[in-house]
């Protein structure tokens, strides 16, 4: 069967911060939704359906949030979908809508993932004391990284590894005007100096708590004809999931993520990503997840991916640059995350990205993960509309 | 099944919401005794107000003032309140279009009349709380209101206060019994006698620890039981250097992965009784138990050599 190409002809974010006190959670949406609006020039008419992403309820206590949302994003009388994935939501969130203009249900979609972490506590939210059973002994952090431990003693990569990773996400969020965190005077010597939190990961090698949102509009090739701005096209997505815990799980390169990823490449025509691929943006909120993601993804053989962080391809200016939004290293409404990815991507081939565009960017990556290594979802998407 | 434990759990937590403006200006009004609504652009009122209008998806901001008497449009009546709810003797969950409304606020009526004194159409008036925050509770409940119709229209307001209220907190509770199940259950009485028992699965031979009664990967039933342990090996670990919640630990320590001996994947645990900064992956442990502890205390050096890394690498 032949599938109707999907182009992504909007995005729209909202200024990612600590704590918006200012809107409701109807208020933050509809921001990134106008503005992906406006990017496309449509109209609330003109979209067909919504697909909503966000992470479990407990984050912000309100239960099925879509329902009361509908209004805001202009979704009653269309159908409505929430996709619920934990971490990588955001960008299973935008395959589902996806595939619903690739499977022509619908011609003109308009996805969006948020997270409004300041209206609770997540960790609470992820541990909840359940009887029986021993605490966790450890933050979110402690649950990551003994896998940190064990990529570096596989690998053998030098311990400055993560640091190098923090430093170059930082530096370039500071191009990014949407990002969290922009820390103007940041140095290789503050993230190496800062407080060692759960070692081998310090603080500065962590991801924010942020609140946010981000949303896409995506279309078929008629809809890709009238846009305003060039689009970027839909080369492949894929989605893998795995259980959390099983024997013989490998937590740092988990098989889920390199079959989602060679599933993704093979849709993409892509047979060399290392050389193929333009710009990646993965979901690393620990800065040690840039090398082992590499490798899972299969941009560096095993044991191989801290090399290239080590030795600058992963920069902006690198031949193969990593978040150069800054990533989740600097922004993390958790739920939104992975759609970030996504519409970051996007941005890169559509030549959007204002100080942040890597040059001459063609096809880009967008990667996101969640649960405890168990949630993968990806897309490709290329400046040049797909041929078959 | 007397073999299968259960516990009660409870989740509890204030989340807080911020408002935006027109929640602000509607409950921070509620505090002043004034009931805010919004006008849509085809003229309606609609008490409470919506940032975003329901058949245009446009963003609505022109505040509106409305009575604080109105007519049920429909109701239900509560015979047994519970904790929580607005009165403690029943009342009717009554729909109420405010005049000069166009749509219909939930919340109670103090009917002193029992169910046979309430009917839709009747006429009822806001009875306030003496305390009021800027909360839906402000209106400590409707009560009849023995005067005609009024033909109050809407007025316009600015929905500007002073010390306008931005943000609630909304307690939320969730009163569940958990059951570990059967396979867990088998697992947490065994040990209390300080014996670890996993389950083996019939296809991949895998040992599961602490067992599920399935195998996550073959997707069949784990019933042959197997004690493993006590002795593991550490697979790897981080040293916690902050403290986290409900873990009343001093910190430094060191959160280790464990595969006990006869085990398929590793458990979690703590390692004590050396210095956290000689814990290596490979170490040798054993468990600590304390007197009335359901699970180990923590682990400790057995003292034999490391175990060799391609021994456990298929665990990390």
């Amino acid at each position: 069967m032949v599938k109707e190409p999907v182009a992504v002809v909007g995005i729209g974010q909202t200024k990612h911060v600590a704590a918006r006190r200012d809107v409701s959670i109807a208020g933050l949406v509809r921001e990134a939704a106008v503005r992906a609006l406006d990017d496309a020039q449509l109209t609330w008419a003109d979209i067909d359906a919504v697909v909503i992403g966000k992470a479990p309820d407990f984050f912000e206590g309100v239960m099925m949030p879509e329902l009361y949302l509908a209004d805001a994003l202009g979704a009653v009388g269309k159908p409505m979908l929430r996709v619920h994935t934990a971490g990588s939501v955001g960008g299973s969130t935008a395959l589902v809508a996806c595939n619903l203009v690739a499977a022509r249900v619908h011609r003109t979609v308009l996805t969006l993932a948020f997270e409004k972490q300041s209206e609770s506590n997540a960790m609470w939210g992820l541990s909840l004391p359940i009887p029986f059973q021993q605490p966790l002994l450890a933050g979110a952090g402690g649950f990551f990284a003994p896998h940190v431990r064990a990529y570096m003693r596989r690998s053998g990569a030098p311990d400055t590894i993560g640091s190098l990773v923090a430093y170059k996400d930082r530096r370039n969020a500071l191009k990014n005007p949407y990002a969290h965190l922009h820390e103007k005077d940041i140095t290789l010597e503050k993230v190496q100096s800062s407080p060692m939190l759960w070692d081998p990961i310090r603080y500065s090698e962590t991801c924010p708590s942020s609140d946010g949102a981000c949303a896409m509009v995506l279309t078929d090739a008629v809809g890709a004809r009238r846009a305003p701005r060039r689009p970027a096209w839909v080369l492949g997505g894929a989605m893998r999931s795995e259980p959390t815990m099983f024997a013989g799980k490998d937590y740092v390169s988990p098989r889920a993520g390199k079959e989602c990823a060679a599933d993704v490449f093979l849709q993409s025509g892509i047979t060399d990503p290392r050389r193929e691929i333009d710009a990646v943006e993965m979901y690393v909120p620990f800065s040690w997840y840039e090398p082992m993601w590499l490798e899972n993804l299969g941009f560096a053989a095993e044991g191989e991916g801290w090399k290239l962080t080590e030795s600058g391809v992963t920069e902006i200016g690198g031949d193969l640059p990593v978040n150069p939004s800054g990533g989740v290293l600097s922004t993390n409404p958790i739920g939104a995350s992975g759609m970030i990815r996504f519409a970051e991507a996007a941005m890169q081939v559509r030549g959007q990205a204002g100080e942040h565009q890597v040059d001459g960017a063609r096809r880009a990556l967008g990667h996101a993960y969640g649960g405890g290594s168990q949630f993968f979802s990806m897309w490709v998407v290329g400046a040049e509309r797909p041929t078959s | 099944m007397p073999d299968v434990l259960s516990a009660p759990l409870v989740v509890e937590f204030p989340f807080t919401r911020s408002l935006g403006p027109v929640q602000s200006a509607f409950l921070t009004g509620l505090r002043e005794r004034s009931v805010l609504g919004v006008r849509t652009a085809d003229g309606r009122v609609l008490v409470p107000p919506a940032e975003y209008d329901p058949v245009t998806a446009e963003e609505i901001r022109e505040l509106v003032e409305v009575g604080t008497a109105g007519t049920v449009t429909a109701w239900a009546w509560n015979p047994q309140p519970r904790p929580c709810q607005p009165l403690d003797r029943a009342f009717a969950w009554v729909l109420v279009r405010l005049d000069g409304a166009d749509t219909a606020l939930l919340h109670a009526l103090d009917a002193p009349g029992g169910a046979q004194s309430v009917r839709t159409g009747m006429r009822v008036r806001i009875r306030w709380a003496l305390e009021r925050e800027g909360a839906i509770t402000d209106i400590a409940c409707f009560e009849p209101d023995d005067d005609g119709p009024t033909t109050h229209e809407a007025r316009p307001h600015s929905g500007e206060f002073a010390d306008p209220v931005t943000g609630i907190t909304a307690p939320a509770r969730l009163d569940y019994t958990y059951f570990p199940g059967r396979a867990q259950s088998r697992y947490i009485t065994a040990l209390a006698g300080r014996k670890t028992i996993g389950e083996r699965c019939p296809s991949c031979r895998k040992v599961y620890v602490p067992p599920r009664g399935a195998c996550p990967t073959c997707g069949v039933a784990t019933d042959e039981q197997v004690e493993v342990g006590p002795r593991g090996t550490v697979t790897t670990f981080c040293v916690v250097n902050i403290k986290a919640k409900n873990v009343d630990i001093e910190v430094p320590y060191v959160y280790v992965h464990i595969a006990l001996d006869g085990a398929d994947l590793a458990l979690h645990g703590r390692i004590g009784g050396i210095p956290y900064d000689q814990v290596r992956m490979g170490m040798r442990v054993e468990p600590v138990w304390t007197e009335g502890g359901r699970h180990p205390d923590h682990y400790r050096p057995t003292g034999e050599p490391d175990a060799d890394y391609d021994s456990y690498r298929e665990l990390l």
